[in-house]
């Protein structure tokens, strides 16, 4: 029988021969991955169902990333890591990434990717929506809620639904003026935010595997702003060479059958795509740049487990290099090691850091930081009717702090052009 | 699980996100601390953009004044209820703040695993879009025998889409009920 990626990767952690979309099936989890938010709940449910014996079913499979809520005085927040810590150290919890230690990361998605917990032909759940990401690598990766994750961290095991799979392919070659954030918000404007509720997305063709691992994961991480149950990429010569570099896992590589049956295919030239933005307060609220061009704005961002990797800094880089922003620009790599390699990787000569300090911008420790809005003192922040561009995925109404702010959504390339202007403003028109 | 529930109705729009039902700076009380928990009732639908909050014609809080519960029962959205994060808190926050059951065109995939899952709201889908005909205040009936939705001041009758291969779960109170209830775990 022919399969999908995302199905044949299902039915091996399911343990059958094949399984078909609409079919109910329990999977064996490779990785639970929690965070701060989530997981203080998530082991308080574990406890009261499993009792005070209760038992996680297989350590080394639990990562905890604490990334949401990490450099603030919010009594609440800094107990949730608490918690976390205590849990950590009880449980001889090994994948536990302490906050104010060197083994902390930042936001959990990007540092699954650095710490080699992404294996092709896996499955991966984490309590946090974007989850998804993961699935850049050639693996089955989804979002739950505590409850799920509790059962999982007692059992291993969670029930899930086969997904339908939709297939995106994106033939041709990426202009220099497009990153994958564009790709991404193209597919939204089209599909919209439930238009791939409870299905799996599959990324293809020429310009998606052009793509650097950092970039394929922009493509992803936003297949939850649809709705998806899972994005997909399969595993190829890139993923090998970035895993080569962080694990020595073994894996296997999937990919979909010539004749699998899709619920719907779209495809798209590169080539002939422009700059987009996703206007408040939808990601599917799709415009060109050029539509919206002028829009005064009064703060920048980029950051985020989307825009916050080392490919989208350097992306901006290429536009702020020798600039100076005209707008409060905050800069919140996603990881520490991105952190580091603002540092050490450099345009002519010249580091990311340096490049970003002298075009004026704010540069912020690694976290979750405003992308989620937070407690009251967390950095950029937007606040009463700020208009913001951002490289984040989500713009919903108060998502970034203040509800009667408002937020679009873009590249880097895009927002960099934007903080150099104070307005939004066409890549192309600095490159 | 009771089959029957009644209770007036709070009435929404669209693509109702978690951001709205639970804005993500309450994120850090405490879920299981009876008092402390009482906060997620306060705050459920605080994000909701007031000319949205209650339809028609907005301007309607879930939640007045410093209460934690709220006069509503039975919430109706649109389509895409729930989504954005994975937040559990959401479905939490609603059930806290007394919300018994949504009923929605169709629901966010996390979201509505997490009400099931967890026990915590029953989403129900409509056979049609309910929240442009229901209007908040309307008293509502319910009916869990034949998946219907009545509005007891004209005794109007809409129909809704049975829960499929989760009545299990559902019927049980949540995934771990039903695992005992199996036999997968003890
Ligand atoms: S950076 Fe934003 S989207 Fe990513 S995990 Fe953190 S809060 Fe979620």
């Amino acid at each position: 029988m022919a399969m999908t990626i995302t199905e044949k990767i299902l039915a091996k952690s399911a343990g059958k021969k094949a399984v078909r979309p609409g079919e109910n099936i329990w999977l064996n989890v490779d990785v639970l991955m929690t965070h701060d938010v989530c997981g203080p709940p998530t082991i308080q449910i574990w406890k009261k169902e499993f009792g005070e014996n209760a038992k996680i079913w297989d350590k080394n499979k639990l990562v905890i990333f604490p990334d949401h809520y990490i450099f603030t005085a919010d009594k609440h927040a800094n107990r949730n890591v608490d918690i976390l810590r205590q849990f950590a150290n009880e449980y001889s919890v090994e994948n536990y990434y302490d906050v104010g230690t060197e083994r902390y990361k930042g936001v959990c998605h990007i540092a699954l990717a650095e710490e080699g917990y992404n294996i092709p032909g896996t499955v991966l759940i984490g309590t946090d929506s974007h989850t998804c990401t993961s699935g850049a690598f050639g693996m089955f990766a989804t979002g739950v809620g505590n409850t799920d994750a509790a059962f999982i961290l007692g059992t291993g095991k969670i029930w899930e639904k086969v997904p339908e799979s939709m297939k995106f392919t994106f033939d041709g070659n990426l202009p220099s003026y497009l990153t994958a954030k564009d790709l991404i918000l193209y597919i939204l404007g089209d599909i919209t935010t439930d238009g791939a509720t409870y299905r799996a997305m599959e990324f293809d063709g020429q310009a998606v595997y052009d793509l650097s691992m950092d970039e394929r994961m922009t493509l992803t991480n936003m297949a939850i702003e649809g709705g998806g149950m899972n994005g997909i990429i399969k595993a190829d010569a890139v993923t090998e060479a970035y895993l080569k570099e962080r694990t020595n896992k073994k894996y296997e590589i999937f990919e979909s059958d010539a004749d699998a049956k899709y619920h719907s295919t779209y495809r798209y030239n590169a080539n002939e795509l422009e700059p987009v933005v996703a206007k408040p307060h939808s990601p599917d609220n799709r415009d060109t740049v050029r539509k919206v061009q002028g829009t005064k704005l009064t703060k920048c961002y980029i950051g985020s487990c989307t825009g916050g990797k080392l490919s989208d800094f350097v992306n901006a880089a290429k536009i702020l290099m020798g600039k100076e922003v005209k707008v409060p620009t905050f800069i919140v790599p996603a990881s520490t090691t991105v952190a580091g390699e603002l540092e050490t990787i450099d345009i002519s000569g010249i580091s990311l850091k340096d490049i970003f300090t002298n075009a004026g911008c704010e540069i912020a420790q690694s976290s979750c930081a405003a992308c989620l809005g937070g407690p009251a003192d967390t950095v950029g922040r937007s606040v009463d009717h700020d208009v913001v561009i951002s490289t984040t995925n989500r713009n919903f109404p108060g998502r970034m702090g203040s509800k009667k702010s408002e937020v679009y959504l873009a590249s880097p390339l895009t927002v960099a052009a934007s903080a150099v202007t104070g307005k939004i403003t066409d890549p192309r028109d600095y490159l | 699980m009771e089959k029957i529930i009644l209770g007036k109705a709070y009435v929404l729009g669209n693509n109702i996100d978690t951001d709205q039902i639970i804005p993500a700076e309450h994120l850090v009380y405490s879920l299981s601390d009876e008092e402390e928990s009482k906060k997620y009732g306060h705050f459920a639908l605080s994000g909701a953009p007031l000319p949205e909050a209650g339809l028609p014609g907005g301007g309607k809080p879930f939640i007045t004044g410093d209460n934690y519960l709220s006069e509503y029962s039975i919430i109706i959205g649109g389509s895409n209820f729930g989504c954005g994060s994975s937040r559990e808190h959401a479905p939490f926050a609603l059930q806290k703040a007394g919300a018994k059951a949504i009923i929605a065109e169709s629901y966010a995939r996390i979201f509505y695993r997490n009400s099931v899952d967890g026990g915590f709201v029953l989403p129900m889908e409509s056979e049609n879009k309910l929240n442009d005909i229901i209007k908040t205040g309307d008293e509502v009936e319910l009916n869990l025998t034949d998946y219907t939705l009545k509005r007891i001041a004209d005794n109007k009758v809409f129909q809704l889409k049975h829960p499929g291969d989760v009545l299990p779960i559902i019927e049980a109170g949540g995934v771990f009920d039903y695992a005992r209830k199996t036999g997968m775990i003890v």
